[in-house]
């Protein structure tokens, strides 16, 4: 590709000097009314600011609920079909109650291969999972803690539950198999 | 030796001994004490420039002090880092280069006068007739550090930043001697206290409000940032194309040498430009015997400062309900900054009210050795008037200074970093042109205008 030959400087640009002090007026625009309004940084001062996600933004799942308390999910399969990434693993199991049923007795999502394309809750006909959860911060010390099971997903709400690490850790008896509490993750910050 | 001798001479007769002492420390301290803010000035000033908040995390009890505590911390860490020494390297000379660099930068400082006289005594550290040449030799040196890091490293970036470093510092230093020389034209000295003393009285007696003397301050102005190696003339750190020049090699204490000499440097460059175009330590309209015969009433004005504080304090409580503070959980240790920014604020405030009762009690005029040993030495000679304006002095200079270290940190965020070619060619076929048609020039304004301009045409 051909550059486009330089303009040629006005002879008050090549003093450079009005130049410079027309920059310069721009920036000191900004300090003085960075100064006065502190509240003009485009910067969140994140672990203690945090930014209020979109309402259609694609967090970390959660499973919904019946009136009765009982997982919507009925165990179709249509989520691991679809998931491209294919971190979705459920173990379907009759309802006791109900032998006409299905239930997912185990219901994972593998957080290290979620893409968030979010097809679960399109495929989903019972709307059992959504991702409105707007939780982006999924992060642990050890793998199988980034392993999302049933209990944590129907515990899990706006943002407020704690993350996965902490849940098992706290409730062992729901946490995945092969789970092990890091050292590091009780004395993390 | 009688008792009363040696009470006399520790109190009168020591007088040079203890200014002595109080003068070198005064020079070591205004630079090294400076360089911490000057860091943090760059820091805060880069992210107002680009909408950020800056530096805000570090903190001491949850004192974060706008961030000046990571200053603080970064002393902390280059103190504790590995030193490392690469195998490479000329051992002697690398080692050298730094302490070079950085004892340089604070020993051209010591001909900046930073006050009137005190009792008699000039308020600079060494009364050298060369004055202003001496800062010329000791920038000039200062390329060695600079040189000598770049060869010493052994290592083709170093030495092509060092080289580049060299190659600048000599260019422009020639259009900076020039520009220089304008003064001393107009000054009939080197002396940089004569230089101050001329300048002294009304604002239009500052070199710069001549025709010759903007030219020459524009320029002096320009090579200063080429001198200490700031944008729009980093060249030597280019780092895109030097990994980080010069320094690349230095770690821990030795890199913090070059960088506090970076910014000691600009210190000695802006306080050598206001003491040659912008009086120096003098106040405009305000000539050092007025604030000696008046300066009780110095002390008062200081009182006139409390409104302002007490607004500072205002605006600093107001602060809890920034969001971020409504953000933190109860208890964090950083919800009690508010509080101790008031706290600084109104003791501010408190001490002004101080200055201001000691003024109108007169104190200042009454003030000796007599007075701090509680009558115990009599008959001892009066320093009040003269402390104050020395403080005066030193105040209006560091006010300077701190305008022309702000102006270094402003330019560096405005400006982007000139091409080798076009800076040879600024240097070479402009400001060398001009400054040495400005000195001309200058020799024929002060043959016309021989006690300047105002007084020559009758104005004053």
């Amino acid at each position: 590709m051909a550059m486009p030959a330089a303009r040629k400087m006005t002879s008050l640009e090549s003093i450079y000097l009005v130049e410079l002090f027309k920059g310069l007026a721009l920036t000191m625009g900004h300090v003085v009314k960075n100064l006065f309004d502190q509240n003009r940084f485009v910067t969140i001062e994140y672990p203690d600011v945090r930014k209020t996600m979109a309402e259609r933004y694609r967090g970390a799942h959660r499973l919904l609920l019946r009136p009765d308390g009982k997982v919507k999910c009925v165990a179709c399969m249509c989520c691991p079909t679809i998931c491209p990434a294919k971190c979705i693993t459920i173990i379907a199991g009759e309802a006791p109650d109900d032998p006409a049923e299905k239930f997912p007795v185990e219901f994972d999502i593998d957080m290290l291969r979620c893409i968030f394309c979010g097809f679960c809750v399109e495929a989903c006909p019972k709307d059992a999972i959504r991702m409105d959860t707007r939780i982006y911060e999924v992060n642990a010390y050890t793998r199988q803690a980034l392993i999302h099971n049933k209990t944590y997903m129907v515990n899990l709400m706006d943002g407020i539950k704690p993350p996965a690490e902490e849940f098992y850790r706290l409730n062992p008896e729901s946490a995945p198999a092969g789970f092990v509490s890091s050292p590091s993750a009780s004395g993390a910050p | 030796m009688s008792f009363d001798d040696l009470v006399s001479w520790l109190g009168d007769g020591a007088i040079p001994y203890y200014l002595a002492l109080a003068k070198c420390v005064f020079a070591v301290l205004f630079v090294m004490q400076l360089v911490p803010v000057l860091i943090w000035a760059e820091r805060k000033g880069a992210a107002y420039i680009q909408d950020r908040p800056g530096p805000n995390r570090a903190h001491i009890m949850g004192i974060r002090a706008g961030g000046l505590v990571h200053t603080l911390n970064d002393v902390v860490k280059l103190v504790m880092k590995e030193d490392i020494i690469p195998g490479h390297v000329e051992k002697r000379y690398w080692a050298a280069a730094p302490v070079i660099a950085m004892s340089v930068a604070l020993m051209t400082w010591i001909v900046v006068p930073f006050g009137d006289n005190f009792l008699g005594y000039q308020l600079k550290v060494s009364d050298i007739d060369g004055g202003l040449l001496f800062v010329l030799a000791g920038t000039s040196i200062g390329v060695y550090g600079v040189m000598l890091a770049g060869w010493a490293s052994n290592n083709k970036f170093s030495l092509l930043g060092g080289l580049r470093a060299s190659a600048q510092m000599v260019s422009y230093e020639l259009s900076m001697g020039l520009s220089a020389v304008v003064v001393f034209l107009m000054a009939g000295s080197v002396s940089l206290s004569n230089i101050a003393e001329m300048q002294a009285g009304a604002i239009w007696n500052w070199t710069v409000f001549t025709p010759v003397g903007l030219l020459a301050f524009v320029l002096f102005w320009t090579a200063a940032f080429a001198e200490t190696n700031r944008t729009p003339f980093d060249l030597p750190e280019g780092e895109a194309e030097l990994v980080g020049g010069y320094h690349t090699e230095y770690s821990s204490l030795r890199f913090a040498l070059f960088f506090m000499g970076e910014y000691a440097n600009m210190i000695v460059a802006a306080s050598v430009t206001a003491t040659l175009f912008f009086g120096g330590y003098n106040v405009p309209f305000v000539t050092p015997d007025m604030l000696r015969e008046h300066s009780d009433g110095v002390l008062i004005a200081a009182g006139a400062a409390i409104p302002l504080l007490v607004v500072f304090a205002v605006v600093a409580w107001k602060r809890r309900e920034r969001p971020f503070y409504q953000a933190l959980p109860a208890g964090d240790a950083r919800l009690k900054e508010p509080m101790f920014f008031v706290a600084v604020w109104l003791g501010a405030a408190g001490a002004c009210a101080a200055l201001a009762v000691a003024g109108l009690l007169g104190v200042s005029q009454q003030l000796s050795l007599n007075t701090l040993t509680f009558g115990w030495l009599e008959n001892a000679t009066v320093f009040g008037p003269d402390l104050v304006a020395a403080v005066v002095g030193i105040t209006v200079l560091i006010a300077k200074v701190l305008f022309g270290c702000w102006f270094f940190i402003w330019v560096r965020w405005t400006v982007p970093r000139f091409r080798y070619d076009q800076l040879m060619d600024l240097g070479w076929k402009r400001m060398l042109p001009l400054a040495l048609a400005n000195v001309l020039a200058a020799g024929i304004w002060v043959a016309l205008f021989p006690n300047g301009l105002l007084e020559t045409l009758g104005l004053k």
